[in-house]
């Protein structure tokens, strides 16, 4: 696409909408056209459906991996609750042929790929690094170093159009991780080699305890995209309508190959940054019930049910199949992982080095003589 | 025959690969309608078009981290830093993400790149243009690292490290980009983790690689004239080693001088002096000594020969260790 100048010398076409796109309002009422001038139509309410389905089920499992911390069954869980929208929605947008770049915090958008959780958090359990087959799901291993998965989707997004294909790639990143290096060579590789990658920003307003103010000085991290040439919406991260709206949008630019899309989603994390961090240091009580206010996913639940799409037993259905979804995860996490020590030096190499392998011949025999000396003590 | 320089025969190495394997591309900065500051990609544009070879952005991390996401696509790219240095900004994506992805998956993902480094010194070069950073890779897991010292070994080990299913940091003496051989393109020289005995001997061993092997070979020829007997070993590829080759020569001459152009404390030196005590211990007749650059940034253009391991030290070195009683090997390297 051609970008055009207005006449103040302004890339208009590239320029997010003012306001962020909102289709749904907080009380689960459609507002298509309302705020700001921008173009979207809400999508239909079979995809709004499977859409709300997605997230019940996601926030259960969601709920039920936050639990499995306190149970001492994952080392720790950075929780997305409140962000469901933004994780399913995304996510419902794309098809098994395209990429999808994950960071630590889409366990849903993970659960929604199609991904066995147990597969999905073993990451988190602490028995090995990925626990899916990133090419089986064209879904690259969950990134730990901030905005560092970014470059490899741009990468694969233009390797995806090399080859010929139409696949674009879906990359997850915070609002904390836009500062990083990263964030910036990866929109300036994408628009420079016109990668059909979506950079899907969750502005949850806290990298970990410092807020946006502190990050950025920009008047929304959508703005960001203007200077490397890509196309950018900012979006209400909590209205699934939206979400799935301004993706739609995003994948048909990438995939006709107008290039990457910079999606700047504002919602909220409802819980801390982990398990393991203490929120009410940074933030107060009624920050939070003011964003509870704005839960995506009874909004969504709200418009279905007044519009006649959703009734008590289709309700009670999808929050049945998550309440199995949760004891089938719980029941397969309260199997102890097995893991040997003996394949630790598989896959450094394609083949190990002579030191590895005199340092496996230790690590055999260490073994060795552990596992006869527990024999004999049970004699 | 025909003469070949180091340069040459790193273009030929590309352009052979390029035209074998329609996956194999180059990209980085300056190297399509330039060829590179050292013109080591030149004509490869010209030849297979942008799409095989390719200028990028100015961004050194975004150039390793895009590399990574087209291998992800079936590619095996070959990428160039421009200079040692400002592969630093690269570093997080080759530490965190190039080295471990294949042991991060289990072997589903691998990462076959890879990149190419101008390194170290004796060039005059400006600051941040002759760091010797190849301890810093070899310090990493799931890299490997290789750095020829002859026209034949360049062509032979990059075609290797491209067809390789593993990175390979690729790092390229920049002072002998312009060293000759009699050659015939292409060559096959002995694989990854075989050291090459450059010079026999009987006395003492050296133990170098890259851009210090001439100079060791030059002080094997000087050391001649004290009578001692030297053997050269080049070591080809840091990682893997080849102990076996080392050990062997050592134990045959009970006498080790390991001489590198890098900063001595933590590095590769340290490294191979401390295997070959371990597996040498009772053949030694004398420490196992180091020579090598100084620990200190690398010095302006007037003061490199100040810095870089030279025939001198290298000659001192051997010297010590001919005493019967043990030698004092407070100056005998740099970092001893
Ligand atoms: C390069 C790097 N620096 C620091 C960290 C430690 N860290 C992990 S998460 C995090 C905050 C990220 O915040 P944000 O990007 O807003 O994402 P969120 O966690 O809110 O989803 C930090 C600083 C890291 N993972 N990587």
């Amino acid at each position: 696409m051609e970008t055009t100048l207005a006449p103040g010398g302004v890339a208009t076409d590239l320029l997010p909408s003012p306001q962020p796109v909102q289709l749904l309002d907080p009380d689960g009422v459609l507002v298509e056209q309302a705020a700001g001038n921008h173009q979207y139509t809400a999508p239909s309410a079979e995809r709004l459906l499977e859409l709300w389905r997605g997230m019940v089920i996601g926030r259960r499992l969601d709920v039920q991996s936050t639990a499995l911390t306190k149970q001492g069954r994952l080392a720790v869980y950075p929780s997305s609750r409140g962000q469901e929208a933004c994780q399913v929605g995304a996510v419902q947008a794309i098809t098994g042929r395209d990429w999808m770049f994950p960071t630590y915090r889409e366990s849903v958008a993970l659960f929604t790929r199609g991904i066995d959780p147990v597969e999905a958090l073993t990451l988190l359990r602490g028995d090995a690094h990925c626990g899916y087959d990133p090419m089986a799901h064209k879904t690259a291993p969950q990134c730990t170093p901030l905005s560092t998965q970014l470059l490899h989707a741009a990468g694969a997004a233009y390797g995806e159009k090399r080859r010929g294909s139409d696949a674009v790639a879906l990359a997850f990143i915070g609002d904390g991780a836009t500062s990083e290096g990263d964030f910036h060579e990866a929109l300036n590789f994408a628009a420079v080699f016109s990668a059909p990658v979506i950079f899907f920003v969750q502005n949850n307003k806290y990298a970990i305890s410092v807020p946006l103010a502190k990050q950025s000085k920009a008047p929304a991290l959508a703005y960001k995209g203007i200077g490397y040439g890509v196309r950018s919406e900012q979006i209400d991260g909590n209205d699934p309508a939206a979400v799935l709206a301004v993706m739609d949008a995003a994948v048909e630019h990438a995939r006709s190959g107008h290039g990457p899309f910079l999606i700047e989603a504002h919602t909220y994390r409802m819980d801390a940054h982990t398990n393991a961090d203490d929120a009410s240091r940074y933030r107060t009580a009624d920050e939070v019930s003011a964003w509870l206010a704005k839960d995506p996913l009874a909004r969504l639940q709200t418009w279905l049910t007044i519009n006649g799409h959703l009734d008590e037993a289709a309700i009670r259905d999808a929050e049945q199949e998550g309440e199995e979804r949760a004891s089938d995860l719980r029941d397969r996490m309260n199997a102890e992982p097995q893991v040997d020590p003996n394949s630790l030096f598989d896959n450094v190499f394609a083949e190990p080095t002579p030191q590895q392998r005199e340092q496996q011949a230790m690590v055999r025999a260490e073994l060795e003589a552990d596992a006869s000396y527990a024999e004999e003590e049970s004699r | 025959m025909s003469t070949v320089t180091m340069g040459n025969a790193l273009n030929q190495a590309l352009h052979d690969a390029i035209a074998e394997d329609e996956n194999v591309l180059m990209f980085g900065e300056d190297v399509g309608t330039l060829g590179g500051v050292f013109r080591i990609t030149d004509g490869l544009t010209e030849e297979f078009g942008e799409e095989r070879c390719f200028d990028t952005p100015l961004a050194e991390a975004g150039i390793v981290g895009f590399a990574i996401g087209m291998c992800l696509t079936g590619f095996r790219p070959v990428v160039e830093m421009q200079f040692d240095a400002f592969a630093y900004p690269a570093f997080e994506q080759i530490n965190s993400h190039l080295a471990k992805m294949r042991n991060r998956t289990g072997g589903k993902v691998t990462l076959p790149m890879v990149i190419r480094i101008p390194y170290a010194g004796g060039i005059g070069g400006v600051e941040h243009h002759c760091d010797s950073s190849e301890g810093y890779y070899a310090h990493t897991p799931g890299l490997k690292v290789v750095t020829p010292s002859t026209p034949a070994d360049a062509y032979s080990l990059l075609r290797e490290a491209i067809a390789d299913p593993d990175p390979v940091i690729f790092m390229e003496p920049k002072v002998l980009y312009w060293s000759k051989a009699d050659l015939e393109l292409p060559v096959q020289e002995p694989p990854f983790g075989r050291a090459a005995v450059r010079r026999k001997g009987t006395d003492v061993t050296i133990v170098t690689y890259g851009p210090s092997v001439p100079t060791a070979l030059k002080a094997a020829e000087a050391a001649r004239e004290e009578g001692w007997d030297v053997e050269v070993i080049d070591l080809r590829t840091i990682v893997p080693f080849d102990d076996e080759t080392v050990v062997e020569s050592v134990r045959r001459t009970g006498r080790c001088v390991v001489v590198s152009e890098s900063q001595g404390f933590a590095g590769v030196a340290g490294e191979v002096a401390a295997r070959v005590s371990e597996r040498c211990f009772h053949s030694l007749e004398a420490p196992v000594a180091r020579v090598t650059g100084l620990d200190i940034p690398y010095p302006a253009p007037k003061l490199e020969h100040t810095y870089l391991p030279g025939v001198e030290r290298i000659l001192d070195a051997i010297g010590r260790l001919q005493w019967d009683d043990v030698p004092d090997l407070t100056h005998a390297g740099a970092s001893a």
